[in-house]
């Protein structure tokens, strides 16, 4: 499975500047490591021992991977995962 | 209907079908036009229930000082509220903000203190916590964390829905202070425990983003996941295109972050459509187009709209 991983801001130094880079996997826990394994260091930045970090959001294909079966949730081939850092939302 | 004073009439919002949107006639999307409360948003609801709530607690004198931090619209509710109730309001405000808000908080008699355009909302509210710090005398009612916030959608938008709406199986907002959401999620699933509860949280451009450390976050300390089913990130491009769609299709003239909760809705709508399941979808529209017509979302193409909405604060 190869899917696209939308870099932020913050963690594009891993990168080299990429916005978007491509990762391997059939879950996201395997995407992470996937990247983890190409731009090293990216992975603890994301991930810890009790999983996702608390203010790391992670979607797949837009929609929140808590209320799916967060890094366990299985991706497909094509499928975009989006880092984002937790902000205060909209319309306040 | 009749009431004594304008503040009397916070809520009891119409709710409209979309006969257009609607993908079928089992699959049916309905529209909550907050956007019909006395200053055009849903936040009238939180700021009259966060003032009276602080009268009844006895923190509020006439003349006290009133301090917020907002992207707008609860900005512009609290100033209504506070200029007939005999109090001041400062309100720390994200510099990247329609000009619109800005007008308005000053009719209303609002002061504006600018938070820097980076960081977005989050900026803002350290802003005001810091400014709250140095004057112990001001009252920060402090929405992303006041349960007078969610209480007034617990009490007023939840019990209105399920009543125009006692098929209700979806309910999708907007998720900002999470007020809504957890207020309207909590009732509603208490009455109808199979309700799904949908947020629809707004991608801004890298700007808002790009200087967060990624241990600095801010996650409103009124959200709780539980009741979500859950949530989806809507950036500008499906926003815009979902709000002209909105008005094109259905008459319905809402501001962006409207348009990215219809997105969300609609995606729940497929969902249904393709599970051969009957589903009555109720939506937030949080606010009308008026105060964004300065964006350039109605002109020119959708992305020339798209690209007008980098670096704000959309929704």
């Amino acid at each position: 499975m190869s899917v696209d991983v939308r870099i932020p801001t913050i963690l594009r130094p891993f990168t080299s500047g990429e916005k978007v880079v491509t990762a391997q996997g059939a879950t996201l826990d395997a995407v992470i490591k996937d990247l983890d394994a190409n731009y090293p260091g990216i992975g603890e930045r994301l991930v810890d021992d009790s999983g996702l970090r608390r203010f790391v959001n992670v979607y797949v294909n837009d929609e929140d991977v808590r209320f799916l079966e967060s890094l366990a949730t299985p991706v497909q081939d094509g499928d975009t995962v989006t880092i984002l850092p937790a902000v205060a939302g909209g319309c306040h | 209907m009749r009431y004594n004073s304008l503040i009397d009439s916070v809520g009891h919002t119409p709710l409209v079908g979309l006969p257009v949107l609607s993908p079928t006639p089992e699959v049916r999307l309905w529209a909550k036009m907050e956007d019909h409360n006395p200053t055009g948003s849903v936040k009238d609801r939180a700021a009259l229930a966060m003032i009276t709530q602080a009268e009844k607690d006895g923190l509020l004198q006439p003349g006290s000082v009133l301090l917020e931090p907002t992207s707008g619209n609860t900005g512009i509710s609290l100033a209504m509220v506070a200029k007939q109730r005999g109090y001041r309001l400062i309100c720390v405000m994200p510099e990247n903000t329609s000009a619109e808000r800005r007008q308005l908080l000053s009719m209303y008699g609002a002061e504006v203190i600018s938070s820097p355009a980076a960081g977005g909302s989050n900026e803002a509210v350290r802003v005001a916590k810091g400014l709250a710090q140095e004057h112990p005398d001001w009252v920060m009612l402090y929405q992303y964390g006041n349960p007078a916030n969610a209480q007034a959608h617990y009490e007023t938008p939840g019990p209105e829905l399920l009543a125009d709406l006692p098929s209700i199986t979806h309910f999708v907002a907007g998720l900002g202070t999470t007020g809504t959401l957890m207020g309207t999620g909590r009732y509603l699933r208490e009455h109808k425990p199979e309700v799904q509860i949908i947020a629809a949280e707004p991608r801004y451009g890298e700007l808002v983003y790009g200087l967060r450390n990624l241990d600095e976050g801010f996650v409103p300390e009124l959200y709780d996941p539980t009741v979500l089913t859950t949530r989806f990130s809507v950036g500008a491009h499906d926003a815009v295109r979902r709000t002209r769609e909105l008005l094109e299709q259905e008459g319905i003239f809402a501001g962006p972050s409207t348009g990215g909760i219809l997105h969300a809705a609609l995606a729940m709508a497929r969902k249904a459509v393709q599970r051969g399941e009957q589903a009555d979808i109720a939506f937030i529209v949080c606010d009308g187009g008026w105060k964004y017509l300065s964006t350039g979302l109605y002109e020119g193409t959708l992305e020339e709209a798209e690209a007008a909405l980098e670096g704000q604060l959309w929704a």
